[in-house]
């Protein structure tokens, strides 16, 4: 039952993830394209927990935990960058 | 208890996806940069918070004992996200990024 829900809702992810690549190579300015980018990462994020649930394992946690930091840096360093033109002053 | 968690664990989890579709939905179809950061801001952060809080349902139910790892996915998805829409909205206000007014506010 839960392989079935989450086989949904991976596939949902996977759409979303698609409609976020299209905003990643049009976006008309590079804040569309970082927050593609961001975007990018929190369903990555959910499309782990989702892997995890289909597969009934408790392996995926944690990947899932470094995709959801390395995001959150990511998107906090080129904001920084596009604020500052420079990442450490 | 088990068969009511199982069940719960299966609604959130297709909602979550549902969440993330339509943030991605929002994030393609706004006007302007900062109508788009409302998608992935508000509505994909609601989503991985529906699929943690399934994993969490779903790992007590067959473990038969409370499962919180997820919950920490949960709990720093939500701190971090806010912080993050707003760096980049302040950096968009920076570059000058054209933005609708509401109406009787026009410049």
């Amino acid at each position: 039952m839960i392989a079935t829900a989450a086989g949904i809702a991976m596939l949902l992810i996977g759409l979303a993830m698609a409609l976020s690549c299209w905003r990643l190579l049009r976006g008309p300015d590079v804040v569309d394209r970082v927050i593609a980018l961001d975007t990018l990462y929190a369903n990555a994020c959910a499309l782990l927990l989702a892997l995890g649930l289909r597969d009934a394992t408790a392996l995926h946690f944690e990947a899932a935990l470094v995709i959801a930091m390395l995001g959150f840096l990511s998107t906090a360093a080129f904001a920084k960058f596009l604020l500052r033109g420079d990442i450490i002053e | 208890m088990n068969v009511v968690l199982e069940w719960l664990a299966c609604v959130l989890v297709v909602l979550g996806g549902l969440a993330c579709l339509l943030g991605s939905l929002g994030l393609v179809r706004f006007p302007d940069v900062f109508t788009r950061l409302h998608g992935p801001g508000k509505v994909t952060t609601l989503g991985v918070g529906c699929i943690a809080l399934a994993t969490v349902a779903w790992f007590s139910a067959s473990e038969g004992a409370p499962a919180v790892q997820a919950l920490l996915i949960l709990v720093f998805v939500g701190m971090t996200t806010p912080v993050s829409v707003h760096l980049v909205a302040r950096a968009a206000l920076h570059r000058g990024l054209p933005g609708r007014r509401p109406p009787g506010e026009e410049r």
